[in-house]
């Protein structure tokens, strides 16, 4: 008895040595490089296409984490100097604001070697390099509403087809669906949320529904809601749909009726540890090879436009850039996401709180 | 129930109304966790019963896929060195705070129970502000020592509940017969506070193995533990692998629970408590 | 004193004693309080140290002061009443510029939006067109650049920002914020829900702490009068769940309470609905989880108060006339008082900080204070208001420990 509790307290003092004396695991080890991307079907489609070949190329391990649009994080991270995310699939809201805010690395597209002006969009961002094209539409489950949503207008129409409806938890894309659900055509959305009207207007409309909406937080959530049948339709990115049409076999339909499409952003928090490796990662996954590799695994467009020669041909009616979906959807504004937002996310909080 | 015989009628039926709702209230408390377990051998992946099928498969993914696995061990290197810290920094505390005439001893006391009663989110907030300050956000010891700051209160608790009627003239008799304080300590104290340490010990690990809102806030994909894996996975989507993580947490509980059990019976016994 | 000590001189044999034994006192003292240290000091500053620092946060904020030094500082002697004047303006040209160049516009213009929604943006042109500007007069080209120059409510913000202490964020917490001339009025109807909050989190704390004493008196009786072995078996199923891990229970629940879950499926089964009712995502689910986490919380200090009742009491009372219902609220009920008490001030303590729950099995309008608390922190990144929610709740939690202390006394926590 008395032997064993001398050395139960002899163990207990050598660990509890142990821990004070040793430096708490390094953090940071060897050729590894943390890049931040939105979870789910993307993130798996990302390890084939970018993650596992990146590796095998350059033997520079990738540790994956994941965020919801949490730009707090790459915030914090960034003022306190302790910087875990070398690339991030960036929230292309915020893009502009940190960039804005001297949070985010200045891309330098020659230290890159790509070239600019062959990708869409990639202008508009001086901290990003445009990564791919998505877009948010609205999925059903085709065993239950053969006859699915045909516009707009019927996401908000509870008569025609009562039940939930599963939305982001966002003001972002609903605000303009809402709109366009009230009869504003998709080229004037923006003009129209400019004035306060327009977002009385929209949250009007929201009014609607309200009561019959799950609010969905994660990109993973939606074709879940779906699946479950605890929504009739839901707003989902559309790659998210694909996957579970794809690999799981579910019957989702997706309605493209004011898709609204953008590009992702590869963004790299500044003052991280591992820029050289953070640039080459990006040039790897942007090169028109990569970019095409990604539409194996998901339907998102490619935004090297040497990349579009490479994509097979079957999958294109499935992108978001296909020009029958294009021909009424939304652009979104980032600019006037980046403006507004702050705003407009602080009446949405206080109207979902209500 | 001994006047039970003599009981009217009324008073019969309150009294099985009693043990009925008793038993109902006992099924709430029990019912969800036991429900949960079998799901977890399920061969499908739906939560509904009846089951298809027995099947292994998402214990095999719980142990076998790196991110379980990587969050399993980070929990498990993270609540050990909570659990070694906050015993040692608890107990000292419990002996100090135990000797009579210590100055302001509820102030002091309430003080260090006090990470208990402060809203956990108030707490992780407060850490993840200060860590940004300080460079101590998503590193291990950042997290260690956070968890350790919840885990205390548990050990001071435990410890000083073993003392509260602890002998003092033991240590004094033991001293008086020439022992030094170190064997005083070892001899004496050690073995009588030891249950009530393990208790807190086993307290402070459990609070660190399952407390999430502070490594949601300061911990990166590197600190990943398995509460963070599990929240994830709830707000996504129910895999069964969680149900299987579920029952593997909750045969650890069950553990727990009995070690603590017998740790409290053997501790008071040992105080020549009876128990009644 | 001369003669006194002359006097205790004159005996040597107390004097030291009692000196001895004051010192001895004092060394046991100083030990007991060695031992405490290491705690203590840790407990400072890794708890009480972060959490002052960010009760601090919700009346500090310098973003102003220090990022718009010149305007701040020219604004002191600004009387509030008409727009300021050449000098406030040459010292807004002059932070512009810096603002630009610093690449500071984005903090400012969301610092201005929080106060006044819509100006931030408006702030970032101006100053990107203010680069232009090189001499004065400043106050009519500022105000051709932007009309927001022209606003006497954005000069009031700005003067209230040459100090670092504000009341803004506690304002808002209750629904308040600044009018155009720094008055104290009502916020806006769109964006006042604080007061509503603390309500909500206050109603659903009081609603778990009412079902947990509902659900745990009964058994606790049951439990306490019970013989040993059956009562210790009984035990042991109010315990387990007290020790599960909590993501476990809340996985549970979802699993349990989903549209197509268990308790539907069985409801439906048993044909007593014939549409799948709606169980979680709403107050029924968030009551539910709670109550069911914190019952242990509840019945365990009412069970130990109820081990410790004589049942001769009852029995004495039956025997002198009274009937059971009678006997057991005049004589056992009273006496497990402080148990009730006890347990059901713990219970409503930690439910005021729930978080995790509500936001798993709860939806939009089941949030209490703690989430906006994390929504502010991290969604919203405003600081300022993560504090101030935080201080308040943070308040009413320590008022009520306090009271549970002066009530209940610390050392009577149990566990397990």
């Amino acid at each position: 008895m008395r032997k064993s509790l001398m050395i139960a307290s002899i163990l207990a003092m050598t660990g509890f040595a142990a821990v004070v004396l040793a430096p708490a695991k390094p953090a940071f080890a060897g050729d590894q490089l943390t890049v931040t991307s939105w979870g789910g079907a993307l993130q798996k489609s990302m390890r084939g296409a970018y993650f596992e070949p990146f590796s095998k190329v350059t033997g520079i391990k990738v540790t994956e984490d994941e965020w919801n649009g949490e730009i707090a994080k790459i915030r914090a991270m960034v003022e306190s100097k302790t910087v875990s995310w070398d690339v991030v699939d960036g929230d292309r809201r915020s893009a502009i604001q940190l960039c804005n805010e001297g949070i985010l690395e200045k891309i330098d597209w020659t230290r890159l070697g790509l070239d600019r002006s062959k990708f869409i969009g990639g202008d508009k961002y001086d901290c990003g390099v445009p990564s791919f094209i998505s877009a948010t539409v609205v999925a059903y489950d085709k065993d239950k509403l053969p006859n699915g949503p045909k516009t707009m207008a019927d996401l908000f129409d509870l008569k025609k087809f009562p039940g939930k409806r599963g939305l982001w938890k966002n003001p972002y894309q609903n605000l303009e669906w809402a709109l366009v659900a009230d009869g504003v055509a998709t080229k004037d959305v923006y003009a129209v949320l400019s004035t306060p009207e327009g977002v009385d207007r929209a949250f009007k409309k929201l009014d609607t529904i309200k009561k019959d909406v799950v609010w969905w937080e994660a990109g993973a959530q939606p074709p879940q809601l779906l699946a479950d049948g605890q929504v009739v339709m839901t707003s989902a990115w559309n790659g998210r749909v694909y996957d579970a049409i794809k690999n799981s076999g579910k019957h989702f339909g997706i309605m493209w009726d004011a898709e609204m499409w953008g590009a992702d952003l590869w963004v790299i928090p500044r003052g991280g540890p591992r820029l050289d490796d953070a640039y080459k990662f990006i040039a790897f996954a942007s090169s028109a090879q990569a970019q095409a590799d990604l539409t194996h695994y998901i339907s998102y467009g490619p935004t090297n436009k040497d990349a579009l020669a490479l994509v097979d041909a079957p999958i294109l009616p499935d992108l978001p850039t296909a020009p029958e979906h294009m021909a009424n959807s939304i652009e979104t504004n980032h600019a006037f996401w980046a403006e507004r937002g702050d705003e407009l996310r602080q009446r949405f909080t206080a109207w979902l709180a209500k | 129930m001994a006047a039970f015989p003599y009981a009217s009628p009324l008073e019969k039926g309150w009294y099985y109304l009693h043990r009925v709702m008793c038993g109902m209230v006992l099924l709430f408390l029990i019912a969800p966790i036991l429900v949960i377990i079998p799901l977890s051998f399920n061969s499908v992946p739906f939560f509904t019963y009846p089951i298809s099928g027995p099947s292994l498969r998402w214990y095999d993914e719980f142990f076998l896929t790196i991110r379980w696995q990587g969050a399993l061990y980070n929990s498990i290197f993270v609540a050990v060195s909570v659990t070694l810290l906050s015993t040692v920094l608890g107990t000292l505390a419990a002996l100090g705070l135990s000797r009579p005439n210590f100055p302001w001893r509820t102030a002091v006391m309430s003080l260090l129970i006090s990470p208990i009663v402060v809203p956990v989110v108030i707490t992780a907030v407060a850490v993840y502000f200060f860590y940004a300050n300080v460079g101590l956000l998503n590193t291990y010891t950042g997290l260690i020592l956070a968890h350790t700051t919840l885990a205390t209160p548990f050990v001071v608790i435990t410890v000083t509940a073993t003392l509260m009627s602890f002998d003092h003239s033991l240590t004094r008799a033991a001293a008086g017969l020439g022992a030094p304080p170190i064997t005083v300590f070892f001899k004496v104290i050690l073995p009588l506070i030891l249950p009530g340490m393990i208790s807190g010990a086993l307290f402070a690990f459990g609070t660190s193995f399952d407390e999430v809102v502070v490594a949601l806030f300061i911990a990166s994909a590197g600190q990943r533990t398995l509460p963070k894996v599990m929240f994830s996975g709830i707000r996504e989507q129910i895999s069964p692998t969680i149900t299987a993580a579920a029952t593997v947490l909750i045969l650890f509980s069950i553990a727990m629970l009995t070690t603590v059990e017998l740790l409290r019976r053997r501790s008071e016994r040992m105080r020549g408590i009876r128990s009644n | 004193m001369s003669t006194t000590v002359v006097q205790i001189a004159g005996e040597p044999d107390t004097v030291p004693l009692r000196l001895k034994l004051q010192r001895i006192e004092r060394r046991r003292k100083l030990k007991a309080v060695t031992l405490v240290l290491p705690l203590l000091l840790f407990i400072l500053f890794a708890f009480v140290l972060p959490i002052g620092q960010m009760m601090f946060n919700a009346v500090h904020d310098s973003t102003l002061l220090t990022l718009m030094p010149r305007t701040t500082a020219a604004l002191r002697a600004w009387d509030g009443k008409d727009l300021p004047d050449e000098v406030a303006y040459a010292a807004l040209a002059g932070d512009l510029s810096q603002a630009w160049e610093q690449k500071t516009m984005g903090a400012i213009g969301k610092r201005m939006n929080y106060e006044l929604p819509g100006t931030g943006s408006e702030f970032t042109s101006s100053a990107q067109k203010a680069r232009t500007l090189s001499a004065g007069p400043y106050k009519a080209a500022l105000i051709e650049i932007s009309p927001l120059w022209a606003r006497h409510d954005v000069w009031s913000l700005l003067k209230r920002g040459s100090s670092a202490y504000t009341a803004y964020y506690l304002l808002r917490s209750v629904d308040y914020q600044y009018g155009p001339d720094s008055q104290i009025v009502a916020s806006p109807p769109d964006n006042s829900i604080f007061r509503m909050i603390f309500l909500r989190t206050l109603g659903i704390s009081i609603a778990v702490t009412a079902a947990t004493l509902l659900l745990g008196f009964p058994l606790a009786y049951l439990l306490a009068t019970l013989p040993p072995k059956t009562s210790n078996l009984l035990m042991i199923m109010v315990v387990l769940p007290f020790w599960t891990s909590l993501l476990v229970r809340t996985t549970a629940w979802v699993v349990l309470l989903q549209q197509h879950g268990v308790v539907n499926d069985v409801l439906l089964a048993l044909h007593l609905i014939s549409q799948p009712a709606e169980l979680i995502y709403n107050r029924v689910g968030t009551v539910l989880a709670m109550t069911h986490i914190q019952l242990p919380f509840t019945l365990l200090p009412i069970y130990s108060v109820m081990k410790t009742i004589p049942p001769i009491h009852v029995r004495a009372a039956r025997s002198l006339g009274a009937g059971p219902f009678y006997a057991f609220w005049k004589v056992y009920f009273p006496q497990t008082l402080p148990g009730i008490a006890a347990g059901c001030l713990l219970t409503f303590i930690l439910c005021l900080g729930y978080y995790i729950t509500p936001a798993l099995v709860g939806g939009p309008n089941d949030q209490m204070i703690s989430y906006f608390v994390a929504h502010y922190t991290n969604e919203e990144l405003n600081w300022g208001m993560a504090s101030a929610l935080g201080a308040i709740l943070l308040t009413a939690t320590l008022l009520l420990y306090y009271v549970f202390n002066k009530l209940v006394g610390v050392d009577r926590i149990k566990l397990g």
